[in-house]
């Protein structure tokens, strides 16, 4: 079966810093995928890659067997133009790490407004869809509430019923809860642990070892630019083969 | 101090005959402010565009057009425009003259209030948007613009209270506003004070009210930071 | 177009160099004017944030009046207005009158905002060794004021420069009424007003460039500045507050 999301040999520059150097990956349906490593290591910028919020430099994305951000003609690559790119890409979730929740519409208004207006839904349909989102991730009761009146965890929550609302066949997490208050954190893993026994492919970046830990079928661990080791949690977390990933671990776990 | 006396006497016992005469000047007034900024909005919003536009040529063009009329008086603008279009064949009527003189200008504050408009909007409410399927163009027009909007508002505002002060420069061209036809009515009854005082009052029946129509606006967006 | 040009090229230089004396009347002008607005408007200032019962409201009601009526109204009210009652001035003093009397107006609110971007806790500190409020303004307040001030100052002085050209209304002799002189004699407004419109922009645009400088420099400050969020605030106060005909801040951009 092919694999839902295929990185190929990613390569991103900013200018002379080079962030991705080579990096390639295969993700099966309904994986769940953490990724771990120090900041600047590159993990964003991967799953931004993978929706084409930014464009590498060389290699090559799949998602379920399809070409993301390019078309292949006669051997050659060219850009995809921009509505079959927005059509991919709802086919992606993407949770950010600051929500980019739409300030000025309401919780429902957010996540309906996929639906309505890209997936062309009638309103009242797309507004019923958002309701039984929101109530999934706990937030029926704050439908009318505009983002700035929500916690951050609510945010956080929102944004994922957000991106759920357009039926993605895989969701990506950067850093999801690093932006949290403590107290609030575990209300957004709460959400995305069920989001994973419901089998959704997941790929996520992540501190929150314990989860990645609990969550993940692979972790990956990545540095400079590079997938540096990858393997099962139990793995990964308890005895590492790379002397990179250990004295992460270290600093990390010492907390 | 009888002179005082007289002064404010011969103000009220004519002020049945200059009110209405400046009155009309002053509607005029305010059809050459609502149509400078329609004008200006349009034109600023042309401008704006060029600037973000894929091709660089266009972009340099509307900004170096931006710089340049922002360093020329208005007054020097009106007339080439006015004087200089006839000249060149092209003879305006005053009141177009005075739009298009007022709304060069004009259209390049509102370019730079759109353009900081655009800019206020968080990089990663584009972002999220496209995240979700949207063409850039629905990122702009659901997400973007109708943020931007609020942060123009207080601006524009702004801007149209200046423009309001402003049209009085067009009476040097003859259009039919509130200062030509105080001018006119000074020159036929040689009361250069009490219709000028006049006229200043009249300016700022119309200008206060929106100052603070606009301030009130401002307080109330501020409250949203 | 070949013949628009060839005008030009003909008649430069007969007309520059006119052109370019009256602009020195520009500059002067303005130069008084600014003069004028800076020092009665840091009066107007000080009595607006003064609680003195009746010089307070005359503040307000100063700074009010001019601005909401138009500059050339104003002018004429100096020039025409009180020759009318018996004042009677030269048109280079009125208009240094009405202009100086229009900056001092903006002024005053632009120094008001400086002072009130000064934190309310260095008054405190100042008036708890022993600083009457004189010496407070003086010592404590405006030096850190004058941070927040001069950038939208120098805008201001730019906006001022430009409408002296007002001031062609009653034949002061700067730059705008030579250059319709010259129109009357030789019958060709574009060329000279373009001409004019060049000489504008070789005074302003320096001190466009400059008022930029300011205003990058005022910033950097606010970083070392104590209530550092807020002084961005209070910056684009101050901004607002010395804008003319709605000019957005932007200046700067």
């Amino acid at each position: 079966m092919a694999p839902m999301v295929s990185v190929v040999d990613l390569h991103k520059r900013y200018g002379d810093h080079e962030v991705l150097k080579g990096v390639s990956l295969d993700v099966a349906a309904g994986e769940k995928v953490a990724i771990i490593g120090p900041s600047g290591a590159g993990k964003s910028t991967l799953l931004r890659c993978i929706n084409y919020l930014e464009r590498p430099q060389q290699g090559h994305v799949y998602l379920d067997g399809e070409l993301v951000g390019e078309r292949c003609r006669n051997g050659s690559f060219q850009p995809m133009s921009e509505r079959e790119l927005a059509r991919i890409r709802a086919e992606i979730g993407m949770v950010f790490q600051r929500f980019n929740l739409f300030p000025h519409l309401t919780a429902l208004e957010n996540v309906a407004i996929g639906p309505y207006r890209v997936l062309g839904r009638p309103k009242a349909e797309a507004e019923r869809l958002a309701l039984a989102l929101l109530e999934k991730v706990g937030l029926g009761a704050k439908a009318h509430a505009f983002p700035e009146k929500l916690s951050g965890g609510q945010q956080q929550r929102v944004a994922i019923a957000r991106a759920l609302a357009m039926r993605p066949k895989v969701m990506l997490f950067d850093e999801a809860t690093s932006a949290l208050d403590p107290e609030l954190i575990g209300e957004v893993l709460q959400v995305m642990r069920q989001l994973a026994a419901e089998g959704m492919t997941m790929l996520i970046v992540t501190h929150e070892m314990q989860f990645a830990e609990d969550v993940a079928d692979r972790v990956i661990f990545m540095d400079d630019g590079m997938i540096v080791e990858a393997g099962e949690p139990h793995i990964m977390f308890r005895a590492p083969l790379q002397e990179r990933t250990r004295s992460f671990l270290r600093t990390v776990l010492e907390r | 101090m009888s002179g005082f006396l007289e002064f404010w006497r011969i103000l009220l016992a004519r002020l049945p005959e200059f009110l209405p005469y400046l009155l009309r000047g002053a509607v005029v007034t305010v059809e050459i402010t609502v149509a400078t900024l329609l004008f200006a909005c349009l034109f600023g919003l042309v401008l704006a565009l060029l600037k973000r536009a894929r091709v660089p040529l266009l972009g340099s063009l509307a900004s170096v057009y931006i710089e340049l009329v922002r360093a020329v008086p208005v007054l020097t603008t009106l007339f080439i425009i006015y004087f200089g279009l006839a000249y060149l064949g092209i003879q305006l009527p005053s009141f177009v003259a005075a739009v298009l003189g007022l709304g060069m200008l004009g259209g390049a504050y509102m370019a730079e209030i759109v353009r900081a408009g655009i800019d206020s909007v968080h990089r990663g409410q584009r972002e999220a948007a496209l995240s979700i399927g949207m063409t850039p163009a629905q990122a702009m027009r659901f997400v973007v613009l109708p943020q931007a909007a609020r942060v123009v508002v207080p601006p524009t505002a702004n801007y149209a209270i200046g423009l309001l002060k402003d049209t009085a420069i067009v009476s040097t061209v003859a259009a039919p506003e509130l200062l030509f036809a105080a001018k006119t009515l000074v020159s036929q009854t040689i009361l250069p004070m009490q219709i000028y005082l006049l006229t200043a009052l009249i300016y700022l029946a119309l200008s206060l009210p929106l100052a603070h129509l606009a301030n009130a606006m401002e307080l109330r967006l501020r409250r949203g930071d | 177009m070949g013949d628009f040009l060839q005008v030009f090229a003909d008649n430069v230089h007969d007309w520059f160099p006119p052109l370019l004396r009256a602009a020195e009347v520009t500059l002067e002008l303005a130069v008084l004017s600014i003069a004028v607005g800076l020092v009665l408007g840091l009066l107007v200032a000080l009595l607006k944030v003064s609680r003195l019962p009746i010089l307070r409201p005359a503040a307000v009601v100063y700074i009010e009046a001019i601005r909401g009526t138009p500059a050339l109204t104003q002018i004429y009210l100096v020039y025409f207005g009180l020759a009318g009652i018996g004042l009677v001035m030269d048109n280079i003093t009125a208009a240094v009158v009405a202009l100086g009397m229009n900056t001092a107006a903006y002024m005053a609110e632009i120094y008001r905002a400086g002072i009130e971007s000064v934190h309310k806790g260095q008054r405190d500190a100042a008036l708890s060794i022993g600083m009457t409020p004189l010496q407070t303004m003086r010592f404590i307040v405006l030096p850190q004021a004058w941070r927040v001030v001069l950038p939208p100052a120098a805008n201001l002085g730019v906006a001022i420069l430009k409408d002296t050209s007002l001031a062609s209304a009653i034949a002061t002799p700067e730059l705008m009424s030579r250059a319709y002189d010259l129109v009357g004699q030789t019958w060709r407004p574009m060329h000279i007003y373009l001409l004019a419109a060049l000489i504008y922009m070789m005074m302003c645009l320096p001190l466009i460039r400059l008022v930029r400088y300011l205003e990058r420099g005022a910033r950097r400050g606010e970083a070392e500045a104590p209530g550092g969020r807020g002084l961005r605030r209070r910056l684009a106060e101050a901004w607002a507050a010395g804008a003319r005909h709605g000019e957005p801040g932007a200046v700067a951009k």
